[in-house]
């Protein structure tokens, strides 16, 4: 090497915000696979621990409640044997809904675009990886699965704190973003579909004591029991817990919070990038929008609950569907023309 | 560095047997040499266990950062780090210089060579390399005759791979030329050992390789078309699939560069374009991880999907430079390498500063009697592969093996070329704890763009298996940190 500076002579060269297609897309899906993950372990934790009282439904009919709310009533049928079932949940690599195949699924979508996310992104993915597939891990899921579930949980908090700290917030950002919201606005969706005739609609039938701790199962699945209560207090009632879920403003888990943050992303990709989106997405993404912000709970009490519900999944996937179109999948002639 | 006590090494001892090969630590009557001195020291200087501390932390720092490779069959999806040495090879300032000055020389031929070959040949009208030696090559790309490359630079990118001798000397053994890997490792392994070992690397003085990526980044950049001031210079990969990946995506992030694939690429009216969330964006620079015959399947291979259809054509038009050019494989054909002391001199009217390894020439009928009568003392070599591939070491092959390799020499002598099996030098590695001496090569990475540059270190290779020969990583080698001294 003769005199030591090289490449600084030149000009700053300047990088417009725009990303490969394939690497937003996989960022928006290595994303969205660790927020699966993080519900789905999040809802056996909740389950696990409802099994242990007394009262309400038995193992297996919480089993079935916790794979419908997962979305996928036939995902994996009871065989009579918790632990292996449970086991298989956090563990199987092969079974789509396993926490293991979605930590799996979001690792090698970061490998595909390795060059995008940061060292500690990358490292802290790698460790979680690594963690879910040690030999500790199954030990520690025999003695406690708790601790188990908590820690994957912890790996996962770490990777997005990571995320936000380590990360330029340009398009990569949010596309991430962007992964996260609409996945926990569907899963949220999804759950709350599921329970919303069972809790809300036959809520006098069964005693006080045992409501309450489905009540707290349910808001806990979205790490929002605590957050209520600063909200409604620890009272809780079927319309409030739906309306927090629901409509509330600025709580991350709540969909209408979700729904917001995936229209930011979609404003901030159109904003750094130099072409529009195209009107059909933002009209959805509005129209999305403003059904959780002029809506309140009472009216969609009175009305379908469970159509208002799924309506807002039936929405999440066209918003899906169009983002696919229109920044990973377009057409190389409509690309040409512009 | 204190010359005269002796170090209390003995506890550190493995088999570390002396024999003629050079040895990179001992001198031949058992003595350290000087500049082992400091790291003998600090090694015995170091409590028990504290080696075997360092190599975990080590190991769990390649694993965290997933530099890793997968291993397939026995455990479908086990991920191991890449094997590497804890101790770091020492190269003086003395030998580095002439190891320097001797690429510098060796990698200006070579391109002379290539932008004469694809020409006007007048090598070849000459007489100094025959006509059908080139002619025959596989890697010999007709495509690229009569095409202007920029700043007449065909290699961009080169590793070339150095032994060092019994005499103490470095000689060259084979010249990469088409898309040399492995310059990521030399880059993680010096963070490591940086961090393994910062007192010592603080006391040496070594010096720094890790603007590696910024040189490569503006070697690219002195390769765009013309009118392209704010070039869009991008990796190419053949995807996550390939076993060096992780080099791939670790330069362009190192660069801040698009690491791209073929399907992200679009050819239109001879214009290379990427897509991205915005839209079609013009590609400039390519700089191709992708072998010739799979980088465009309408002028190559026709079955290949890793490349990207009319890349060929938008490069003969000048409208997207592609590094290293295609057809470079044609000189490093190991028997064309036999002719680089000759283009040396031809070209450059120099005498080689770094001298090639013996080779024989099986197309001549002379060289081929000769190997065919001596095939147990001589490494025999297909001339167009790597990586350890299509390879006959003599003294450790059976003699079915030997009868089959001279039955297909004798189909295809071409094909083959015979050199001297090398007792290259070994050097101090941490085996099970304890010292013990190991084969290793060294490959320095040389970027050329409007000059040469030599980077100061390189892979040291090493064949971990005890008495082996091979230090290529798809055979059970491994690398270690190369450390140039001031």
């Amino acid at each position: 090497m003769g005199s030591g500076v090289i490449g600084f002579e030149q000009v700053h060269s300047e990088k417009r915000d725009r990303m490969l297609s394939r690497v937003a897309d996989s960022l928006y899906w290595m994303s969205r696979y660790l927020e699966r993950a993080e519900n789905t372990v999040r809802q056996l934790d909740v389950t696990m621990s409802l099994m242990l009282d007394t009262g309400g439904p038995n193992a297996e009919t919480r089993w079935q409640r916790m794979m419908a709310a997962l979305g996928k009533p036939d995902g994996m049928p009871w065989n009579g044997d918790l632990d292996s079932m449970t086991r298989a949940l956090v563990f199987d690599p092969i079974d789509p809904l396993s926490v293991t195949y979605c930590v799996n699924a979001a690792r090698e979508n970061a490998r595909q675009v390795r060059e995008e996310i940061s060292t500690e992104q990358w490292q802290r993915l790698n460790r979680l990886y690594h963690h879910i597939h040690s030999p500790h891990a199954q030990a520690q899921f025999s003695s406690s699965a708790t601790d188990l579930l908590a820690s994957i949980i912890d790996g996962i908090y770490l990777f997005k704190g990571t995320t936000d700290t380590t990360m330029i917030h340009g398009q990569g950002w949010q596309f991430i973003r962007l992964g996260r919201y609409l996945e926990r606005a569907y899963a949220t969706a999804t759950m709350l579909e599921f329970y919303q005739p069972e809790l809300f609609q036959q809520s006098s039938r069964e005693g006080a004591a045992h409501l309450y701790l489905e009540f707290v199962g349910l808001l806990r699945c979205c790490t929002s029991f605590e957050a209520y209560c600063q909200v409604y207090t620890a009272d809780l009632s079927p319309d409030r817990v739906l309306e927090f879920l629901l409509l509330n403003r600025d709580f991350p888990h709540a969909i209408r919070y979700c729904v917001d943050g995936a229209r930011q992303a979609i404003d901030a990709v159109q904003h750094t990038g130099g072409r529009r989106a195209p009107d059909e997405l933002i009209s959805s993404m509005g129209k999305l929008h403003a059904m959780l912000i002029y809506t309140n709970i009472h009216e969609i009490l009175a009305g379908d609950a469970a159509a208002f519900l799924h309506t807002i999944r039936g929405q999440c996937l066209r918003i899906h569907e169009l983002i696919y179109r229109y920044y990973v999948h377009y057409s190389i002639q409509s690309a040409l023309a512009v | 560095m204190s010359a005269s006590h002796p170090v209390a090494l003995e506890p550190l001892w493995g088999d570390y047997q002396l024999d003629q090969a050079f040895d990179e630590l001992r001198e031949p009557d058992g003595e350290l040499r000087p500049h082992y001195r400091a790291m003998a020291e600090s090694l015995a200087a170091l409590p028990p266990g504290e080696l075997q501390r360092r190599k975990q932390a080590a190991d769990l720092a390649f694993l965290t950062q997933g530099i890793t490779f997968t291993v397939y069959g026995r455990d479908e999806g086990t991920e191991r780090i890449f094997p590497y040495d804890l101790l770091p090879r020492l190269v003086t300032a003395q030998e580095w210089d002439r190891i320097e000055r001797g690429l510098t020389q060796r990698i200006t031929a070579l391109n002379l060579f290539l932008r004469d070959v694809y020409s006007d040949a007048k090598i070849l009208n000459d007489h100094v390399i025959p006509r059908e030696l080139v002619y025959s090559c596989k890697h010999y790309r007709r495509q690229m005759r009569g095409l202007q490359v920029p700043r007449n630079v065909y290699i961009a990118v080169v590793g070339s791979d150095l032994l060092r001798l019994n005499t103490g000397e470095f000689v060259v053994l084979e010249d990469n030329l088409r898309v040399p890997s492995g310059v990521s490792y030399m880059l993680t392994n010096r963070r490591v050992m940086k961090r393994t070992f910062p007192l010592l690397f603080q006391r040496y003085g070594v010096r720094p390789i890790e603007h590696y990526p910024q040189v490569l980044l503006a070697t690219l950049r002195s390769l765009a078309p013309e009118g392209r001031p704010e070039p869009n210079i991008v990796l190419l990969t053949p995807g996550v699939f390939n076993s060096a990946y992780f080099e791939h995506t670790y330069l362009a992030r190192q660069m801040g560069v698009d690491l791209v694939e073929g399907r992200d690429l679009v050819t239109h009216d001879n214009v290379v374009y990427m897509r991205t969330t915005d839209g079609l964006k013009r590609v400039d620079v390519i700089y191709r991880r992708v072998d010739d015959d799979f980088s465009d399947p309408l002028v190559f291979r026709s079955d290949s999907a890793l490349g990207s259809a009319g890349l060929f054509n938008a490069y003969r038009a000048g409208n997207v430079t592609v590094a290293n050019a295609f057809g470079t494989g044609l000189a490093d054909d190991k028997a064309v390498y036999a002719y680089v002391p000759e283009m040396i001199r031809y070209y450059l009217n120099e005498d080689p500063i770094l001298p090639n390894v013996k080779t024989y020439l099986l197309s001549e009928e002379k060289d081929r009697k000769h190997v065919l009568a001596n095939l147990d003392k001589l490494v025999v070599k297909a001339v167009g592969e790597s990586g350890g591939y299509g390879m006959l070491i003599g003294p450790q092959s059976t003699s079915s093996q030997r009868e089959e390799f001279a039955r297909q020499i004798e189909a295809n002598p071409r094909n083959y070329i015979a050199q001297p099996t090398l007792d290259f030098s070994r050097a101090p590695c941490l085996i099970d704890g304890r010292l013990e001496a190991r084969h290793v090569d060294l490959r320095p990475y040389v970027l050329f763009g409007d000059k040469v540059n030599v980077v100061p270190g390189g892979l040291t290779r090493v064949a971990l298996e005890k008495g082996s020969l091979v230090v290529n990583s798809s055979q059970g080698g491994g690398s270690k940190d190369t450390w140039v001294l001031e």
